[in-house]
C-alpha cells in the first residue's frame, strides 16, 4: 500500500489513513448532535467506524423499582415518563395490562378515547423524531415547523388531560375524565394544521437532494437481523415486515377502524423516514374514524338542576345534614370537569373494586366516601389476583409491552416494561459499523431513542 | 452570594445589561424536560425574544448551563465536568423538579437535586415546567446577570 | 396454532423437562427445567409450526417476598416469545435458586438477548452462562448490589460524586 500523502492524513480521505492505527473516539453522553444521553465508543479508521460500543443507562431512574412502592394506579405518572414524547400510549398500555390481570373490560367509549388519544400521541412522537433528526442534518426549518405542529396537538392534549406532556390521563379501569366539550372541532382544526405542516415538510425533505444523500442507503440493517434483534415498529416496517400490534392483536377500537400499515423494503434511514411520514397520516385517519364512531358522541355531558357550591355542600355534610344530599346536584370545580357521574360512568369500567366513584358520590354519600377511601388509602386500593399478565400495545417506536406480576396485594409486585427502543439501540452498532462517522448522526436520529424508555 | 459579587460602577451596569441579552446557553438535556425546552425554544414561545436563542454546544463558549431533566448518579460526574469546563462568569439554571430536588424519583439511581453537585442560580420547578414558567425563570436569571450576581 | 396446542407440542417434545404450564389471562406459559432451556428455546425458534422468531422480552422476577413462595427458588427468568409467521405468543420461565443463579445464555439464538441478559444480570444478579459480554447494562461498574432484588432498599444511593443523601 502506498504511503499516504499528507493531505490524506490530515483529511482522513479514502477508506483510512493507511497507518493501520485506529483512533478511538468517545461520543456522548453529552454530545450536541445526539438528542439523548448515550455513549458511543467508536474505533475509527480514518472516517470509517470499524467497531462501535454503545453504552446506555445514563437516564436510569428506577422506573420498575418505583412502581413497586406505590399502589397500582400510582405507577401511572411513572409510565408518563417512559416515552415522554407519547406518554398517553404508555398510560393506556399499563392500565390495560392491569385490567387484563383483573379480568375487567373497559367501556366502549373508553376504548375509543384510548384509541384517539394514542394516535394523537403517535403523531406527536413522529413529528418530534423527524423534526429533530432533520435538524441534525441542518434542516432547522423543518424542526421549527414540526414543533409548531406538535404545539397544535399538545393544545388538544392539554384540553383533554390538563397537561401538555406528562399527562397521567390513563387509569386502571378507564381514563381520568371524559373528552371535553367541542373536542371534535378542535381535533379537526389541529389535524388540518398538522396536515399542512406535513405537506410542507414533504415538499422540503422528501425529494431534497441533500437530505436524500444523507439518508438513502445509510444505517441499513437487513430484514433478518432486524427480526433477530427483536426490533419492532417503524424500523421493522421500514425493513419490509408489516408487523403492527394494532393489526396483529387488535385491542381498544383498532379492529373497528380502517388503516394501512405502511411498509418500505430498504431498511435504511430514508425508508424509516417515509414509514413515519406515512404513519402520521394513518394515525390521523384512525383518530378521525374513531371520533366519528365513538358511542355517546363526542360531547361532554352538561349538568342540569340546582347548582350548589361544593364547599357549601361539604359544610352541610359536616352539620350532619346528609339526608338527601345525593339527590342534590352539585357544580363541580372546573378542575374536575369530565369526572362527574354521567361522564365517569361512560368512560370507566363499572367495577367498584377498581374505579374511583364519581365526585358527587365521593363528596355526597358515606358509601361513596368509603369507596373512595378504600381505593386510595395505603393497604387498600386495587388488588388484582395473584398471577401475571403481559399486554402489548403499539407504541410509537414499536411493541410496548407491560409484564406485571401481582402477589394479590395493593401494590405491584413487579412491573416490567418492554421498551420498544432498546432493541434498535442494541443493534445500533450493526447499523453504524462500516459507515462514516458523520452517518452516525442521521442513523441515531432515525432510531428515535427516547432515554426514559430505553433506560427506564 | 460571594463577597464582591455586587458591582456598582456604571461600566459594570452597562456590561450587565449587555450580558443579560446575550445569553449563550449550554442545554444539558437529558430527559422529558427536553421536550418543553424544545417547545420553549421554538416559534410558539420563542425564547429568542429574550436574547437566549443561541445554544452553544461547547461548554467553553457558554455562559449559562441549562440542566434540563433528571440527573442520575451515572450522569453526575459528566455534569460536574461540563460545569467545570465552562469559563467564568457562569450561571446555572435547574430546569424541572428533578434537577431541583430529584422530584418523585426518590430512589437509588437519581441525584436528589443538582445543587448537591454544582451551585445553582435559578430553580424552575415543574414536571416539566410549562414554557411560561421557563420564560419566567429566564427573566429571573437575567435580573441576576444584570447585577452580576452569581453563585460559583 | 393456538396457545393450548403450543403447550401440547412442547410437552410432547420435552416431556418431564416441563415443570408446569398455565394459561392465566390467556397468556400461555411453560415453566421449564433449567437444563432443558437451550433445547426448548431452539425448538421454539426452529420448529416450523412454532417459529418463534422474535424474543420480545427477557426479564426476571425476584420471588423472595412473594406470599407462599419465600422458600422456593428465588428467581424466575421470563422469556416472552413471538412468532411473526404465525402471530402467536408464548411465555417461558426458568426458576433458579439464589446461591446458584445461573441460566444458559440465549445469545446464540437471538442477538437481542445480549443486552437483555446484561440487564437481568445488572438488576437481579442472575448470571448467564456463556454470555459473550457480561457487563452491567444500566448501572455503573462501581455500583454494588443488584437494585431490583427485593432486599435492595429503594433509596440506597451510591453516588460517584457528591454527598450520599
Amino acid at each position: 500500500m502506498a504511503e499516504p500523502t499528507r493531505r490524506e492524513i490530515m483529511l482522513g480521505e479514502g477508506s483510512g489513513t493507511g497507518s493501520g492505527q485506529n483512533l478511538t473516539v468517545g461520543m456522548g453522553p453529552a454530545h450536541p448532535a445526539m438528542h439523548g444521553i448515550i455513549r458511543i465508543l467508536a474505533d475509527l479508521d480514518g472516517e470509517i467506524i470499524r467497531k462501535a460500543d454503545v453504552e446506555i443507562g445514563y437516564l436510569h431512574r428506577a422506573f420498575e423499582k418505583d412502581c413497586e412502592v406505590g399502589g397500582w394506579n400510582n405507577a401511572i405518572p411513572y409510565t408518563d415518563r417512559l416515552n415522554y414524547v407519547s406518554p398517553l400510549i404508555n398510560n393506556f398500555a399499563y392500565a390495560n395490562a392491569v385490567e387484563k390481570l383483573l379480568g375487567i373490560d373497559v367501556t366502549e367509549r373508553c376504548k375509543y378515547i384510548r384509541t384517539i388519544m394514542s394516535e394523537i400521541s403517535r403523531v406527536c412522537d413522529h413529528l418530534t423524531c423527524i423534526g429533530a433528526s432533520a435538524m441534525e442534518l441542518g434542516a432547522f426549518t423543518v424542526f421549527l415547523y414540526m414543533i409548531k405542529a406538535r404545539e397544535f396537538l399538545w393544545e388538544l392534549v392539554e384540553d383533554v388531560t390538563g397537561a401538555r406532556l406528562t399527562i397521567s390521563y390513563g387509569r386502571v379501569g378507564g381514563v381520568k375524565a371524559d373528552l371535553p366539550e367541542g373536542f371534535d372541532a378542535k381535533l379537526r382544526e389541529a389535524f388540518k394544521q398538522t396536515r399542512e405542516v406535513l405537506d410542507e415538510v414533504h415538499r422540503l425533505l422528501t425529494g431534497n437532494r441533500i437530505f436524500m444523500d444523507r439518508m438513502v442507503g445509510v444505517g441499513v440493517i437487513s430484514r433478518e437481523e432486524t427480526i433477530a434483534y427483536a426490533i419492532t415498529g417503524p424500523l421493522l416496517r421500514a425493513a419490509g415486515v408489516g408487523f403492527d400490534v394494532r393489526r396483529a392483536s387488535p385491542h381498544w377500537a383498532y379492529d373497528r377502524v380502517e388503516f394501512e400499515v405502511p411498509t418500505q423494503k430498504d431498511g435504511d434511514n430514508y425508508a424509516r423516514y417515509l414509514v413515519r411520514m406515512a404513519e402520521m397520516e394513518q394515525a390521523m385517519r384512525i383518530a378521525e374514524q374513531a371520533l366519528a364512531a365513538i358511542p355517546g358522541g363526542p360531547i361532554n355531558v352538561d349538568f342540569e338542576g340546582r347548582p350548589i357550591d361544593p364547599a357549601a355542600y361539604v359544610d352541610q355534610g359536616k352539620q350532619g345534614k346528609t339526608e338527601g344530599l345525593l339527590l342534590v346536584p352539585i357544580t363541580l370545580s372546573p378542575n374536575l370537569g369530565g369526572q362527574d357521574r354521567k361522564a365517569l360512568e361512560r368512560v370507566n369500567a363499572h367495577d367498584k373494586r377498581v374505579v374511583l366513584p364519581p365526585k358527587e358520590t365521593a363528596y355526597g354519600s358515606i358509601e361513596g366516601l368509603m369507596n373512595h377511601f378504600m381505593l386510595i388509602m395505603e393497604g387498600y386500593g386495587i388488588r388484582p389476583p395473584q398471577g401475571e399478565a403481559y399486554f402489548a400495545s403499539e407504541g410509537a417506536n414499536g411493541e410496548l409491552g407491560f409484564y406485571i406480576v401481582s402477589d394479590g396485594g395493593d401494590r405491584p409486585y413487579r412491573v416490567r416494561c418492554r421498551p420498544p427502543c432498546l432493541p434498535p439501540m442494541a443493534a445500533l452498532h450493526r447499523m453504524i459499523e462500516g459507515g462514516m462517522i458523520a452517518d452516525l448522526i442521521p442513523t441515531f436520529g432515525s432510531v428515535n431513542m427516547i432515554g426514559g424508555e430505553l433506560d427506564r | 452570594m460571594g463577597v464582591g459579587s455586587f458591582f456598582t460602577s456604571r461600566l459594570d451596569e452597562a456590561i450587565g445589561w449587555a450580558r443579560k441579552y446575550s445569553i449563550f446557553q449550554y442545554p444539558f438535556v437529558t430527559a422529558c424536560c427536553g421536550m418543553e425546552y424544545m417547545a420553549t425554544a421554538c416559534s410558539h414561545y420563542d425564547v429568542d425574544r429574550f436574547g437566549a436563542g443561541l445554544p452553544r454546544f461547547s461548554p467553553r463558549q457558554a455562559d449559562v448551563l441549562f440542566v434540563v431533566g433528571t440527573i442520575s448518579h451515572k450522569m453526575a460526574p459528566v455534569l460536574k465536568r461540563i460545569y467545570d469546563q465552562m469559563t467564568e462568569p457562569k450561571w446555572v439554571v435547574a430546569f424541572g423538579v428533578c434537577t431541583c430536588t430529584g422530584g418523585f424519583y426518590d430512589n437509588y439511581a437519581t441525584v436528589q437535586g443538582i445543587d448537591t453537585i454544582i451551585p445553582v442560580d435559578v430553580y424552575i420547578p415543574g414536571c416539566p415546567p410549562r414554557p411560561e414558567s421557563v420564560i419566567d425563570g429566564l427573566m429571573k436569571l437575567q435580573d441576576r446577570i444584570a447585577v452580576g450576581a452569581q453563585r460559583y | 396454532m393456538d396457545g393450548a396446542a403450543i403447550l401440547e407440542r412442547l410437552r410432547a417434545r420435552l416431556g418431564s423437562a416441563i415443570v408446569e404450564t398455565h394459561a392465566q389471562c390467556g397468556d400461555h406459559t411453560a415453566v421449564i427445567e433449567r437444563a432443558a432451556l437451550p433445547g426448548a428455546l431452539s425448538l421454539c425458534r426452529d420448529a416450523a409450526e412454532l417459529a418463534f422468531d422474535v424474543l420480545m422480552d427477557l426479564t426476571a422476577v425476584d420471588y423472595q417476598k412473594y406470599p407462599g413462595r419465600e422458600d422456593g427458588p428465588r428467581f424466575e427468568v421470563v422469556y416472552h416469545l413471538y412468532s411473526l409467521r404465525w402471530n402467536h405468543r408464548l411465555r417461558i420461565k426458568v426458576r433458579v435458586d439464589e446461591d446458584d443463579a445461573v441460566v444458559p445464555t440465549a445469545v446464540p439464538l437471538w442477538p437481542i438477548a445480549n443486552w437483555l441478559e446484561r440487564e437481568v444480570w445488572d438488576m437481579f444478579g442472575v448470571r448467564f452462562e456463556g454470555h459473550p459480554d457480561p457487563r452491567r447494562l444500566l448501572m455503573y461498574e462501581e455500583f454494588v448490589g443488584h437494585p431490583l432484588r427485593k432486599d435492595y432498599p429503594i433509596n440506597r444511593r451510591q453516588p460517584l460524586i457528591g454527598p450520599r443523601i
